[in-house]
């Protein structure tokens, strides 16, 4: 029994294997109980108590009716959980912090008052993207193997965000079902207009062309430095999870597409050659053929350069990671909220500790049912009363949730204290003139 | 090329334009001294120029951008696009150096000056006009940036007189970033580091970024010296799109000028006269595009709207910058908005209403203009995209399968999806290979085209009911559909009537011929 919630809303009638997660009142009762909407004023406001930078924020309710409700705003963290509880949105999105309030943009006296001017700089890695090269499922499905596509797209993009462009807090969110946002929010990053915006998105972008255009990855020689430690980050990845769990090129289908990769004919005639007498091979062997054929010497005029090089680049195009580029180039974009519920899945968008990125199991990450019955659980646990400090305890430090809602409270107090450094030396370089 | 077809004001009557009613700064030369060939443009002109003048430096400079904007759509790099403008701007815009020690080098300079001032003006009025002139303004910047090459001293005492602020690289850095800096800016010194570097913030940069041409580290560009043209053109587009909206906001002051304003006014329609326009009138009456004749229709379509079609056909489903080009294709032949949204729904098979209704449906009313701002509803949404929308724009990405086929594809896949379609006459397909090698892609569509309705083309031409005009060179994709269903249906009644119309009424074409030469 969902006794944890609310007696008026009826929902303690229904036994928690029959409740939904999309069910409003399953997700009133996250709202109420388990949302974190304090942290979340913090990170946005980038202050302890609300700001313009939450309040001229631009929220959007996904309403269980699939209305989509756009331009809201909140002056505080308690006025945007109100809204949560009343309209028990499936999800919410975060757009951009606008130069007026959004709800009073149709009052301006001129359109050009009302104008986006900052957002968290965001990139989102989706699973689709990768149906041309996975093999274990397709679709809305994943499984462990494929989520290592998602650890290595988070490794090479996280790195460079922070090694190359300097930002130093990146937030990585699981996205419920398939895939991983980021979102920088270093004050430099939530300032950038789309121009750049689109520049960092190229910068990380390497796949170019469409399913019928062939080679996909064609770097630069001597490699940007951007890529060659992506290149080192991704070599192990591709032994253990393309080569192995993924096993590409197992059909002849297949293997015809790294054929075409391979720059030098005689090299690839004799390969296919091999293949066909031997069938069955595994794509580790196939790809052991490559150096142990061109060893060999069935190519007369063999460029080993050129096979190095073209072997990088098939390295990279079945690893590199493959953004949603659109998402990243518009500081307008909107983007679903950390913390929300996936309504396919039920389960929680938890941030991702990349200190423990391998760590990071999605099918461990607990559903908004989940979460109710620990509460529930709790209360059993203690029935004898609650102490004080108990009574005091916020509901989410009860359940799983705990550890991601504790991540994500250092995660906005790192980005607090550095605010407060800048905004000071903004005051102090003021003073000087 | 242009008329002076308005009313003149007296012959030699000096227009001397009143520098508050411009949006012209407050004087600060009478004659300005032009000590360097380029110019960033930072200072508006002040002295005076007669009507003349004014109208006819306008349009020479109006011509150079025109055919540096042929040469994007014809796709040519570079060094091709230097070599072809190269006579071009010597003959209509010529500008040369300090050491050329000509007596023409403060007139060359002035004219170039008060060219690009009066196009300001012309073109200011609408985002679209602005976007495109700026593109264009800094496409003449960094070709004359590059005529240079040979005259470094030159340029670089015009870059110190910009007062930009780089920090240099030091050798003890340079030495400890080695390897990586040349490898991240594709450097090929052999004789050991001769090439400096500086940095400045990666925001700075942001071409050199987005195309990995510089090496990043915490934050800043590590760029090389002689990759100082971008960080110049950036700045130079910056500024310029700066001014632009600036001189958007003052442009009703100048309006008040009624002799500048029709020269102003007729300048800026020959520039927003497309490259190729489609008409959606005309459409011979005995199509009848609906949902359900689609896919009869289809073998009317140009590969790029052909392939979509099939695309949507096998997985049910295309991505969104293919549903929007395809929309607006359909749109473009006729097709009622209630007919697309059917179409688009039946062709979702696997899809439930609801999610139609709710992620699908608005993007294609707001395509037709019957939703959205007010001047998308009166623009009646989007036009159909042109071959040169197609070809100049980004390249799809994974998954995606919208754009140009002959530029898209590779040349294999590209043969395949001709045979697929029943092309394979070798010396089309030949033919084909060549203009792709040369990304002569709407050649190679020609080609195609031409091949595919070759009787029908002789039986008109034999007959003399088609001229030249009526088939020139197709340069959209509705205009192949068009086209290519009129070819097929020459017997109808109304598609004689409708070639007897456009015989009748050549004046749209002229116009748009116009539009191309300028
Ligand atoms: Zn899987």
């Amino acid at each position: 029994m969902l006794s944890s919630l609310p007696i008026d809303n009826g929902i303690n009638e229904i036994s928690i294997h029959e409740a939904k997660a999309t069910d409003p009142e399953v997700m009133r009762a996250f709202y109420q109980r388990l949302f974190p909407f304090r942290y979340l004023c913090h990170w946005l406001s980038h202050h302890p108590t609300p700001t313009k930078d939450f309040g001229f924020r631009e929220f959007a309710f996904t309403l269980p009716n699939d209305a989509y409700l756009r331009y809201q705003s909140f002056p505080s963290a308690d006025l945007l959980k109100k809204q949560c509880v009343q309209l028990v949105p499936s999800r919410f999105e975060i757009g951009p912090v606008y130069s007026s309030n959004p709800r009073d943009r149709k009052t301006l006296r001129k359109s050009t008052m009302f104008k986006p001017v900052s957002k968290e700089l965001v990139f989102d890695i989706d699973m689709t993207d990768y149906d041309p090269i996975r093999t274990c499922c397709s679709g809305a499905k994943i499984c462990s193997k494929c989520w290592q596509f998602i650890t290595m797209a988070v490794k090479v993009v996280d790195v460079a965000l922070k090694d190359d462009f300097g930002f130093k807090h990146v937030l990585w969110v699981y996205s419920g079902r398939r895939g991983a946002h980021a979102w920088v929010c270093d004050r430099r990053a939530r300032e950038l207009d789309d121009h750049r915006r689109r520049a960092i998105a190229g910068y990380l972008e390497l796949l170019k062309g469409g399913d019928k255009s062939g080679k996909k990855v064609n770097a630069r020689r001597p490699l940007h430095p951007h890529l060659d430690r992506s290149l080192r980050v991704l070599r192990d990845h591709f032994q253990a999870d393309v080569l192995i769990n993924q096993d590409p090129w197992e059909t002849d289908e297949k293997a015809a597409d790294l054929l075409q990769l391979i720059p030098d004919k005689p090299l690839a005639d004799a390969l296919r050659q091999k293949w066909d007498s031997a069938p069955g091979r595994s794509s580790s062997n196939k790809w052991a053929d490559i150096d142990s054929l061109a060893s060999s010497g069935v190519s007369k005029n063999l460029d080993t350069k050129a096979l190095l090089e073209a072997k990088q680049d098939i390295v990279l195009e079945y690893t590199y990671p493959r953004l949603d580029a659109e998402v990243s180039k518009k500081l307008n974009h909107l983007l679903k909220s950390p913390f929300c519920v996936h309504p396919g899945t039920g389960r929680v968008c938890v941030p991702i500790d990349v200190r423990a990125l391998e760590d990071f199991d999605p099918f461990a990450v607990p559903t908004v049912l989940d979460l109710l019955a620990e509460i529930d659980q709790w209360h059993k646990d203690h029935p004898e009363g609650e102490t004080e400090a108990q009574k005091k305890m916020p509901d989410w430090e009860k359940t799983t949730l705990k550890p991601y809602v504790e991540y994500f409270r250092g995660f906005v107090a790192g980005l607090l204290k550095e605010e407060k450094i800048v905004k000071r030396e903004r005051e102090e370089d003021a003073m000087e003139f | 090329m242009i008329r002076s077809d308005y009313n003149r004001p007296e012959i030699k009557k000096r227009a001397t334009v009143d520098p508050k009613k411009r949006q012209f700064a407050p004087a600060l030369f009478q004659n300005q001294e032009y000590a360097h060939r380029l110019n960033f443009y930072g200072l508006p002109p002040t002295a005076n120029v007669t009507l003349e003048e004014f109208e006819e430096w306008a349009i020479t400079r109006l011509k150079v951008l025109s055919e540096l904007e042929t040469c994007t759509f014809r796709n040519k790099n570079a060094e091709e696009t230097l070599a072809y403008m190269t006579p071009i701007l010597e003959k209509h815009l010529p500008l040369h150096s300090n050491s050329s020690r000509s007596s023409q080098l403060q007139a060359e300079r002035r004219r170039d000056h008060y060219s690009h001032f009066i196009l300001r003006l012309a073109f200011s009025s609408t985002e679209d006009l602005r976007r495109r002139f700026s593109r264009l303004e800094t496409m003449l910047f960094r070709l004359r940036y590059r005529q240079d090459d040979d005259n470094r001293r030159e340029r670089s005492e015009f870059i110190n007189s910009l007062d930009f602020s780089w920090e240099i690289v030091d050798d003890k850095e340079r030495a400890e970033l080695g390897e990586q800096l040349k490898a991240a800016t594709g450097s090929v010194f052999k004789k050991g580091d001769e090439e400096g570097y500086f940095k400045v913030d990666f925001e700075k940069v942001p071409e050199l970024v987005e195309q990995r041409r510089c090496m990043l580290r915490r934050g800043m560009a590590y760029v090389p010296m002689r990759e100082q043209m971008s960080l110049v053109v950036a700045e130079y587009t910056a500024r310029l799109d700066r001014a632009l909206d600036m001189t958007a906001r003052e442009l009703p002051r100048i309006d008040e000028d009624d002799r500048l304003s029709p020269i102003l006014a007729h300048l800026s329609h020959s520039f927003t006269a497309p490259s190729a326009s489609y008409d959606e009138s005309n459409l011979p009456s005995s199509l009848h595009p609906t949902a359900a004749n689609i896919d009869q229709l289809a073998t009317h379509f140009p590969l790029c709207m052909s392939h979509l079609h099939t695309t949507l056909r096998t997985n049910a489903h295309l991505k969104h910058y293919g549903r929007l080009q395809y929309t607006l294709f359909l749109k473009g032949l006729g097709l009622s908005l209630d007919e697309c949204v059917l179409f688009w729904r039946r062709s979702f098979r696997l899809m439930t209403d609801d999610k139609f209704t709710k992620e699908y449906k608005y993007n294609i009313r707001h395509a037709y203009g019957d939703v959205g701002g007010d001047a998308n509803r009166r623009g009646r949404g989007y036009s159909p995209y042109s071959c040169q929308k197609l070809i100049t724009e980004p390249l799809p990405g994974a998954g995606q399968s919208h754009g140009c086929p002959y530029r898209t594809f590779n040349v294999e896949n590209l043969v395949s999806l001709l045979n697929a379609g029943g092309i394979s006459d070798k010396e089309v397909v030949r033919g084909v290979r060549e203009d792709v090698g040369k990304m002569r892609y709407h050649v190679a569509c020609n080609r195609v085209f031409e091949h595919v309705h070759r009787k029908e083309i002789k039986d008109v031409k034999d007959k003399g009911t088609w001229g030249a005009a009526e088939l020139d060179t197709l340069l959209h994709p509705n205009t192949y559909f068009k086209r290519s269903f009129m070819l097929k249906h020459l017997g109808d009644e109304d598609v004689q009537a409708e070639m007897k119309r456009e015989k009748e009424g050549p004046m749209k074409r002229e116009i748009e011929s116009n539009g191309n030469e300028w």
